[in-house]
């Protein structure tokens, strides 16, 4: 499953200084929540996104803490601001240690 | 077999009593989110706001939006899920604004709930209520 996990992020490819622009995020994860059961009765153990970050030059955009009750596929859209030229890091970290990132720069205009 | 109708109510009496406990046990884990998160303190009313339809169809996606100028950090409750907890958003520096939006599991009809922790150390929530059509938590 996990080697399928693609993130995909949208951030515009300039902005300018001080303006509050939107970014949005989708991976595509299970998120098994644990409660569900196999076909033969055996509990599925829980497999999700546990945390998401997002980084502007080291700066923290937004830390999310996830429990099993985000959707499948989860999906965030927040805001941020910028006053110079840089790059975005994103990062989900998952229950089986794997961590995903992907990174988007930005340049003011 | 046959029951007399002494145990039939008897059965019945023990089925109600059990169906009062489990939603007791529930708050409680509720209740420990939430004063994980607020140390305790008291919640008071405005400034965050919870944007969720008013029914949704889908109990496995629902789209949330949560806002609070001046938040520090929003912490996401769906009280009448198996597990109360859904996220809890932390604002950093380069944030343009304390609003997000995401998508989320809801089990049944209940009021989706944010509390927002503000940059002064208040506590403020809110709640949307949302009907749930088909629940989403699976099992």
């Amino acid at each position: 499953m996990a080697d399928t996990v693609i993130p995909r992020v949208k951030v515009p490819a300039t902005a300018k200084a001080g303006a509050v622009f939107t970014i949005k995020t989708l991976i595509n994860h299970p998120m098994v929540t644990g409660l569900t059961k196999d076909k033969d009765g055996k509990p599925i153990p829980r497999e999700i996104i546990n945390r998401f970050t997002c980084d502007f030059n080291g700066a923290n955009v937004i830390d999310v803490a996830l429990d099993p009750a985000v959707s499948a596929n989860p999906y965030f859209e927040f805001d941020a601001k910028i006053d110079k030229a840089g790059d975005f890091t994103f990062t989900w970290y998952d229950d089986n240690g794997q961590t995903y990132t992907d990174k988007k720069s930005i340049a003011l205009g | 077999m046959r029951l007399s109708r002494r145990e039939v109510l008897a059965v019945g009496v023990g089925g109600v009593a059990l169906t009062l406990i489990a939603p007791g046990a529930h708050a409680s884990e509720l209740d420990d989110v939430v004063a994980k998160f607020t140390g305790g303190a008291a919640v008071g009313s405005g400034g965050v706001t919870v944007t969720a339809p008013e029914i949704a169809e889908n109990g496995n996606t629902v789209p949330v939006t949560v806002e609070a100028p001046g938040a520090v950090a929003i912490l996401l409750l769906a009280p009448s899920n198996p597990t109360p907890a859904v996220c809890t958003f932390t604002f950093g520096p380069a944030a343009g604004s304390q609003k997000a939006a995401t998508r989320i599991r809801l089990a049944k009809t209940q009021d989706v709930t944010a509390i927002a922790k503000m940059a002064d150390g208040k506590f403020v929530k809110a709640v949307a209520t949302v009907k749930v059509t088909v629940g989403g938590c699976g099992g």
